[in-house]
């Protein structure tokens, strides 16, 4: 692969021809602000925060769309830069509800991040704002667009990824707005809620309704693990507050799905605390399923189990393992089944 | 699968039958999208009109259960235009005269009577799938749940070898596994004719190496599968079953059957983390956890071993699954000793030699893809590279036999049955989450809009569906999605349970029910 030379901030770095000035800039780890921009969709080049500064020409140009060429000399925090990034976020913040507190992303928004970032403490253009009603008709997530920045990542995200297609930028300059064909609710539009509309929204317009309230982003810890509905094995990431599960993301740096997510690995997650989750064992009494102790429960399932093999010989048992279950549960499992057991009559619903 | 999840999106050319992808695996389905948008060649066969359907290059819209035809006429053709792998089929097969001979009656006339597919679309389909450098075919239960389920499959190794399309990138024969660990359900074991790594039970020399390891092990003789065991029940052969996370009641062919063969049984116990249809039938219940409880690994449809790690404590008065099953061995003599999930995964790792190079250090940033024999083996990203592991690839020449039971005149309507996007196998998790029991709260049942007009149904109407096993009640929901005379339920929702009226009858080697045909009437319930 060529390689070309650049110079950031006066740092020189060699780069594969063919990458853009805002890769370069991560390989040096300098942080260029960014909106609009996310690696799973394509560039738009839409939010012009990621501006930086053209020493040779002296232009102000936008690093997430241009490819990098060999020899240019570029400054990412200068006067002129830092001064447009302010009017880019000043303009943002002249339509953004700046309701902070109440708001899900409160200290996890980037918008918020590079207000502080460049000191803007309230936008310089108060006027005429638009309102939008907040919708939260579907049962996932909510919109709230008087948050909403036009990034369009939400947008890219339906075209791109499951090509859903159902929202899309409506009407024009001030009156702009992500919506859906002729504004049906989501539900009645091609929307499949697979949520990456939520996953990749830079702000807090999308916000799961499980989630709302239920932990600030500091509070949340996030615990990699692998989602337990279909085989695809989409490697996920649990938001977990005071012992609950209050969230799903995907996860992005790896196979098979890198980030990808559907609407039951998003959404579908809050049978873990169901009321009806069993939380004792139940043992037949008289006809009926009573609760009782662990003890009394494992000591007289052990005892039948030992009768019925005494009695007529392993091959009057058997045991159907889980295909939700681990591995280890598994292998444990046909363990007993064969070892302690003594039958092979070991199976699971495969077929099914 | 053969081939890898990540190579989808490469292939030049997708053959998709039998997976309504985008519902089933939707993650899995947006690489095909991208890869159409793309350019890449995309042939999908389904009698539904599925939603891939529209981003294929050709739909086969052929009749339930006559896959073996539609592929031997493709098979037909290849051969016929002499479009195959001489190459390939020489070096790495054997058997190419018995699949010649019988495919040699598939012609495109025939398989278009027998499928419905008309020949100009069988000959295009031919020519895509064998003239592109690589040809992924995706695969789910629409191929296996027939009488004819492992004809099918043998009869896609047929097409895939035939044409060179396995051991290579961006290939291969790759079924899409429905169930987050039903891959490794079956890896470790979980089946009465095999040890953990597909080691069968019936060679002496497996079995000492597990009775060393294990102290004892049962005899040579392969055990029953579930719907013998069912059977077995009945009949009072089987006294008692352990059921750890399954809900046979509502995922088994006629259940109405399968309740009375559970309730036969002197002792059952059910471990699972809801009172499931199953569990309902128990003398015992044992609460185990949700994945969010637990730490072990999962094994993915692409034979990625990946972990499971745990993020919140075991509910109040749950145990974890593992925990439990010791428990009872204690109790019943077998001090085993473990400490954690990952002492038990050494232990298998060390007794199968496709996991050995797996431990929780080497896949913890990201899963690795077994084989993987030791640790310095990087995994394998598809299978069959330069040989089989039998040696040469065997043709099986197969030949084509309807669904056992297609519909007739008392029973005019075929039935077939799937998943959908909303919800999961038999509902006991989906069912109780929120936000997807709100959006789909119940069975909308698949008809097309002439047979609802001649019924008198309306969307929404409640139908009354009977088979030769039972009847259920569930609402219409008229679709060009289905073709004339024939209906698609879920088995997701017990209140409508399909399974009441699917038939038994088993496939005779990989022992699956036909799930995707039988025969029901219909009528407006009043």
């Amino acid at each position: 692969m060529a390689e070309i030379s650049v110079k950031i901030n006066g740092q020189e770095v060699q780069i594969e021809k063919g990458k853009t000035l805002l890769q370069a800039c991560e390989e040096l780890g300098i942080d260029v602000p960014t909106l609009c921009y996310h690696p799973r969709v394509a560039i738009e080049g839409a939010c012009r925060l990621c501006m930086v500064e053209d020493k040779k020409s002296g232009q102000l140009i936008a690093s997430c769309t241009l490819e990098a060429d060999d020899g240019m000399e570029i400054e990412t925090e200068s006067p002129r830069v830092v001064e447009a990034r302010k009017l880019v976020l000043d303009l943002l913040l002249a339509s953004h509800d700046v309701d902070c507190f109440a708001c899900e992303r409160n200290g996890d928004c980037r918008l918020q991040d590079y207000s502080y970032r460049y000191g803007i403490e309230r936008t310089a253009f108060p006027g005429e704002r638009r309102e939008f009603p907040i919708d939260n008709q579907n049962p996932f997530f909510e919109r709230d667009y008087n948050r909403c920045i036009q990034c369009g990542l939400c947008v890219r995200a339906c075209h791109e990824i499951p090509q859903a297609g159902a929202i899309d930028f409506a009407n024009r300059g001030f009156s702009s707005e992500i919506a859906t064909p002729f504004n049906v609710p989501l539900e009645d539009s091609t929307c499949v809620f697979c949520g990456m509309c939520v996953e990749l929204c830079p702000v807090g317009a999308l916000v799961p309704r499980l989630d709302r309230f239920t932990g600030r982003p500091w509070e949340i810890e996030k615990v990699r693990t692998t989602c337990a509905y279909c085989g695809v094995g989409c490697q996920i990431e649990l938001n977990v507050n005071e012992d609950r599960v209050v969230g799903i993301s995907g996860y992005g740096e790896s196979e098979p799905n890198y980030g990808d997510l559907c609407v039951k690995g998003k959404f579908g997650w809050d049978y873990i605390h169901h009321p009806e989750r069993l939380t004792a064992p139940l043992v037949r009494k008289e006809g009926k399923l009573v609760p009782t102790s662990w003890e009394e429960a494992l000591d007289y399932t052990a005892r039948k189990f030992k009768e019925i093999k005494e009695e007529h010989g392993g091959d009057a048992l058997g045991g159907l393992t889980s295909a939700k279950c681990t591995n280890e549960e598994n292998y444990l499992f046909q363990k007993f089944v064969r070892a302690a057991l003594a039958t092979h009559n070991v199976d699971h619903c495969a077929r099914l | 699968m053969t081939n890898s999840v990540a190579e989808i999106e490469k292939a030049p050319v997708i053959f998709i039958i039998g997976s309504n992808t985008t519902e089933a695996h939707p993650v899995i389905s947006y690489r095909v999208k991208k890869a159409a948008r793309e350019g890449s060649k995309i042939i999908v066969a389904d009698p539904r009109r599925i939603e891939l359907a529209e981003y294929a290059d050709i739909w086969m819209q052929h009749r339930p259960g006559t896959d073996v035809a539609l592929l031997n006429g493709l098979i037909h053709i290849i051969l016929k235009e002499n479009l195959w792998d001489r190459k390939f089929v020489e070096e790495r097969t054997e058997g190419f005269s018995e699949l010649e001979k019988a495919v040699s009656k598939f012609t495109p006339e025939l398989v278009s009577q027998i499928t419905g597919v008309p020949t100009e679309q069988l000959t295009e389909a031919a020519r895509i799938y064998s003239t592109a450098d690589a040809a992924s075919i995706l695969y789910a239960m629409g191929i296996t749940q027939h009488v004819s389920g492992t004809d099918n499959v043998l009869t896609l190794a047929n097409l895939a070898m035939l044409t060179g399309n396995l051991g290579k990138p961006n290939a291969g024969v790759n079924p899409l596994r429905g169930q987050n660990n039903v891959q490794g359900a079956c890896d470790m074991g979980g089946l009465p004719n095999v040890y953990p790594g597909y080691q069968k039970v019936d060679d002496p020399a497996v079995a000492a190496k597990f009775a060393e390891s294990w102290g004892n092990v049962p005899g040579n003789e392969p055990g029953l599968t579930m719907m013998e065991m069912m059977e077995a029940a009945e009949k009072g052969d089987i006294k008692a079953l352990y059921i750890m996370g399954e809900n046979p009641v509502l995922s088994e062919p006629d259940s109405t059957h399968s309740k009375e063969n559970l309730s036969a049984l002197d002792f059952l116990v059910v471990q699972d983390i809801f009172l499931s249809e199953t569990a309902e039938l128990a003398d015992v219940v044992l609460p185990g956890v949700s994945f969010a409880e637990k730490e072990g690994t999962f094994t993915n449809t692409e034979r990625r071993v990946q972990r499971v790690r745990q993020g919140i404590r075991p509910l109040e008065g749950a145990m974890g699954d593992w925990k439990i099953t010791l428990e009872l061995a204690k109790r019943m003599g077998y001090d085993w000793k473990y400490n954690s999930p990952e002492e038990i995964f050494n232990e298998m790792a060390a007794l199968t030699p496709s996991y050995a190079g797996i431990d929780y250090d080497r896949i913890e940033k990201q899963g690795l893809q077994w084989p993987c024999p030791d640790k310095n083996h990087p995994g394998t990203r598809y299978l069959h590279q330069g040989k089989f592991p039998r040696g040469k690839g065997k043709f099986h020449g197969i030949d084509f036999i309807p669904p056992a039971e297609l519909p007739d005149e008392e029973y005019p309507f075929l039935l077939t049955t799937g998943r959908k996007l909303t919800h999961y196998h038999t509902g006991t998790l989906s069912r109780r989450s929120s936000g997807l029991s709100t959006i789909d709260p119940e069975e909308m049942v698949e008809i097309n809009p002439k047979d609802a007009e001649a019924l008198g149904l309306e969307e929404g109407d409640k139908m009354l569906i009977a088979s030769r096993r039972g009847e259920v009640t569930a609402r219409a929901k008229p679709t060009e999605r289905v073709p004339e005379k024939m209906i698609f339920m879920t088995f997701h929702f017990s209140e409508s349970a399909a399974n009441v009226l699917t038939n038994p009858v088993l496939d005779p080697v990989a022992k699956i029910p036909e799930f995707k045909v039988c025969g029901v009437k219909i009528k407006k319930d009043e």
